[in-house]
C-alpha cells in the first residue's frame, strides 16, 4: 500500500500543434484510497493512468509512488497491477497461469504461487475455472480473471482502466459493487478510470474530473454534486444532467422566463465585482417542481416524460429571451404531466441554485 | 511446387474458419449446387490434382526401375522393380551422398534458425515500435524481393570473397538469409500486428522486460506464423542450386544435395533411375519438416485474450 502523487505531470503528444493530453496534473492520492478519474472521451484520464503505470512517458513534472519518484522507472519496477479495459489475458495460459505469471517472474516458489492463486480464485469465485483458457470463458469470467491477476500480486497500487465497460448492464452493476467492496477489504490504493459518472459517484472515495487534459475538480462524490467548482463539473456530474442556462442578471437574481430566481448576496457581489450582466444558473432537475395554482413559474412545454416508478423526469422547452431552452424537471411518479401539455415550473429552494461566470465557467460565490 | 507456392498454400489452409461440409451463406443455410456444376467442379479439381501429383508419382515409379528401363517408348508402371538405385545412391557409388545430405541439413537448418530469429525480432520491432527509417526499411525489403536472385550471384560472390567467407557453409547460410529474411519479416509483421498490444502492456506491468514480452508472450502466440516462416526459410535453402554451386567450395565433399544431384547427369548419359531415387530421398526431409510444422498451423491461438 502506498500513496500516489502527480506533481505537475504532463503528457504531450507530438503533432502540429502538439496535444497536451494531460496538462500539469497535480493530484495526491492517500494510502488505501479509492480514487476515480472521470471525464468524457479524450479528457486524458486513461493517459493519466498509463503515465502512472509507466506505459506512457511523462514529458513534464513527475510521479511519485510511496514517496519515491518513479517518473523514469519502467512498469515492472513500480509495484503496480493493472486491469485493462480489454482484460489483456494471456491466451496461451490457463486461468491459474495467468494469475500466477507475475509471481512466477518474481521467482516465488511454486507452492506459494499455487496457494495465493487459490486464495484469490476463492475470493473471485474462480476456483472451478483455474484450468481453463481465456478462450473458454465468458466476458464476466474474463473480467474476474483480470481482477484476480491484479490481486494475486498484492501490489502497492491497483490501476483499473474502465474494467467494466465491456460487461452488460446488469453484470456491470453487480461487479461494480464487488470491486468496491473488495477494495475496501484489501485497502489497496486504487486509481480507477471511467467515463461513467454513475460509476465514479458510487465507487470512489474521491473523484477527480478531467476535461481536455485539465483537472477540473477533485473531491468526494457529495462535494462534486453539491458544490461543483465550475460549469463543466456541474454539467458532468449527476444524471440526468443539471440544467445550465445563461440568463440575464438583475438586481435581485437571475431572470428566467416569468420567474426571477433570487441568488445569494455573495454571488451577486462577486458578479457585480466582475461586471457581469449575465450569469450561468445551474438548477438540478430535483430542485425544480411544478408550481401550484397562482404561483409564478416558467412555462414548460412537455416533450418527453420518463416514468421511473417512484418519480419521473419531464423533458421540455422553455422560451427564454426569444430562444427555446431545454429543461429537465423531476416530478412525483403518479402526478406526472402529459405530453405536449404546458406546465408552470418553479424552483424548490433557492439555496440549491448554482451560479457560474459565463466567461470563465467558474463558480460564483 | 516452389517454396513460395508452398507457403501460400499453407497460409490459405489456415484461413477458412470451418472445414468440410457445403459452403454456407451468412444466414447459415447451405448453398445448393446443381448436379452439372458439381460434376464440372469435381472434374476440374481432379484434373488439377492429377497434374500436380502425377510428375511426383512418376519420379517415384522411375526410382524403382533400372536406369536402362527408365525411359521407354511404351512406359510401364512396373518394369523389373529393384531397390538397387536407392542402395547404390546411399552407399555412395556416385559421390558421398550422405555427406551432401549432412551439408544440406546443416545449411538449411542454420538458415531456418538464424532466418527465423532475425526476421522475428525485426518484425516485432517494426510491428511495435516507431523509429526513424521504419517505413523505408520495409520498403527496401519489398524492393529486394523484386530482383531475380541470379543477378545477385556476382556481387554476392565479391562480397563473400572480401569477407573471406567464399566457399564456407556460413557464407552460404548468410546468402540464404538475405533472401529469406525480407519475406519472412513481412509475413511475421502481419502476424504480430494481429496480436493486441494490450497483451504486451499487461506483460510489462507483470514484470517482463521488452525482450521478455517478445520471448514469453508474443513468440508463443505467433506459433502459426513462426511455423510458416520456418518452413519457408528451410525450403529456401534446401532445394536451391544456383547460389549453392557458386558459393560452396568446388570439392565433392562440400556440395549440397541439390548440387550433388548433377553428378547423375554426365555428358554422355543420364542415370534416370538413380536420379529419381536420389530425388525422392531429397524430398523426404522437406516432407518431414512440413509435417512437423503443419501441426502448429492452428487458427485462433491468440483468441480470448482480449474482449473482441
Amino acid at each position: 500500500m502506498a500513496q500516489v502523487a502527480y506533481r505537475k505531470a504532463s503528457r504531450i503528444f507530438p503533432g502540429s500543434p502538439p496535444v497536451r493530453a494531460v496538462d500539469q496534473l497535480d493530484l495526491d492520492i492517500a494510502d488505501g484510497e479509492f480514487l476515480v478519474l472521470v471525464g468524457p472521451s479524450g479528457s486524458g484520464k486513461s493517459t493519466a493512468l498509463r503515465m502512472l503505470a509507466g506505459l506512457e512517458d511523462v514529458d513534464e513534472g513527475n510521479i511519485e509512488i510511496a514517496g519515491q519518484d518513479v517518473t523514469n522507472v519502467p512498469p515492472k519496477g513500480r509495484d503496480i497491477a493493472m486491469v485493462f479495459q480489454s482484460y489483456a489475458l494471456y491466451p496461451h495460459m490457463t486461468v491459474a497461469q495467468n494469475m500466477g505469471f507475475a509471481l512466477k517472474l518474481r521467482g516465488v516458489s511454486k507452492d506459494q504461487i499455487q496457494s495465493k492463486v487459490q486464495e484469490a480464485a476463492k475470493l473471485l469465485d474462480l476456483s472451478e475455472l483455474l484450468d481453463r483458457r481465456p478462450k473458454a470463458l465468458s466476458g464476466g469470467q474474463r473480467q474476474r480473471v483480470a481482477m484476480g491477476r491484479a490481486i494475486v500480486r498484492e501490489p502497492s497500487v491497483f490501476l483499473m482502466d474502465e474494467p467494466l465497460s465491456n460487461l452488460d448492464a446488469k453484470l456491470r452493476v453487480e461487479t461494480r459493487a464487488n470491486i468496491a467492496s473488495l477494495q475496501r477489504r484489501l485497502r489497496t490504493t486504487t486509481v480507477y478510470v471511467t467515463h461513467d459518472q454513475v460509476e465514479a459517484m458510487t465507487m470512489g472515495d474521491r473523484v477527480a474530473v478531467l476535461e481536455s487534459g485539465l483537472l477540473k475538480q477533485v473531491g468526494t462524490p457529495a462535494e462534486l454534486y453539491e458544490r461543483p467548482r465550475n460549469a463543466f463539473v456541474a454539467g458532468f456530474i449527476g444524471s440526468p444532467a443539471m440544467n445550465l442556462k445563461t440568463v440575464p442578471l438583475t438586481a435581485d437574481g437571475a431572470k428566467l422566463d416569468g420567474l426571477t430566481v433570487p441568488l445569494p448576496r455573495e454571488v451577486l457581489d462577486v458578479a457585480a465585482e466582475q461586471g457581469l450582466s449575465s450569469v450561468i444558473v445551474g438548477i438540478r432537475p430535483e430542485s425544480l417542481r411544478v408550481a401550484s395554482e397562482g404561483e409564478n413559474g416558467m412555462e414548460l412545454v412537455v416533450e418527453l416524460v420518463e416514468e421511473l416508478g417512484a418519480d419521473a423526469f419531464v423533458y421540455g422547452t422553455v422560451r427564454i429571451a426569444g430562444d427555446s431552452q431545454r429543461f429537465t424537471v423531476r416530478v412525483e411518479g403518479r402526478s406526472s404531466p402529459k405530453l405536449a401539455e404546458t406546465v408552470k415550473v418553479t424552483v424548490r429552494d433557492s439555496d440549491d441554485l448554482h451560479a457560474f461566470s459565463p466567461e470563465t465557467g467558474e463558480r460564483l460565490g | 511446387m516452389t517454396a513460395t507456392e508452398a507457403v501460400v498454400q499453407t497460409e490459405s489452409r489456415r484461413s477458412p474458419p470451418r472445414r468440410g461440409g457445403p459452403p454456407q451463406r451468412s444466414d447459415g443455410r447451405a448453398l445448393r449446387r446443381s448436379p452439372l456444376a458439381s460434376v464440372g467442379l469435381h472434374a476440374a479439381l481432379i484434373m488439377a490434382s492429377f497434374i500436380a501429383i502425377f510428375p511426383i508419382f512418376w519420379v517415384l515409379v522411375t526410382s524403382f526401375k533400372p536406369d536402362e528401363n527408365a525411359l521407354e517408348t511404351t512406359p510401364k508402371l512396373i518394369n523389373e522393380p529393384t531397390v538397387n538405385n536407392y542402395s547404390e545412391v546411399l552407399a555412395g557409388d556416385f559421390g558421398p551422398f550422405l555427406t551432401w545430405f549432412g551439408n544440406s541439413l546443416l545449411i538449411a537448418g542454420l538458415t531456418t534458425v538464424i532466418g527465423v530469429f532475425i526476421s522475428a525480432t525485426t518484425a516485432y520491432a517494426v510491428s511495435r515500435f516507431r523509429f526513424p527509417g521504419r517505413r523505408s526499411m520495409m520498403l527496401s525489403f519489398l524492393v529486394m524481393q523484386m530482383f531475380p536472385f541470379v543477378v545477385l550471384i556476382v556481387p554476392l560472390y565479391n562480397l563473400l570473397l572480401t569477407f573471406g567467407l567464399q566457399g564456407s557453409v556460413i557464407g552460404l547460410v548468410l546468402v540464404y538469409c538475405t533472401t529469406a529474411i525480407p519475406f519472412c519479416t513481412y509475413l511475421l509483421k502481419g502476424y504480430f500486428d494481429t496480436i493486441p498490444i494490450d497483451i504486451d502492456e499487461a506483460g510489462r506491468v507483470d514484470g517482463l522486460s521488452p525482450f521478455g514480452v517478445f520471448w514469453r508472450l508474443i513468440l508463443p502466440l505467433a506459433r502459426p506464423g513462426i511455423a510458416v516462416t520456418a518452413f519457408y526459410a528451410f525450403l529456401t535453402a534446401w532445394g536451391e542450386v544456383g547460389f549453392a554451386s557458386a558459393f560452396l567450395s568446388g570439392n565433392s565433399e562440400g556440395k549440397t544435395l541439390a548440387v550433388g544431384l548433377q553428378s547423375f547427369v554426365s555428358q554422355t548419359q543420364v542415370l534416370w533411375g538413380h536420379l529419381a531415387a536420389a530425388s525422392i530421398l531429397i524430398a523426404l526431409p522437406a516432407v518431414v519438416v512440413f509435417y512437423l510444422v503443419q501441426r502448429s498451423l492452428v487458427s485462433g491461438l491468440a483468441a480470448g485474450g482480449v474482449k473482441g
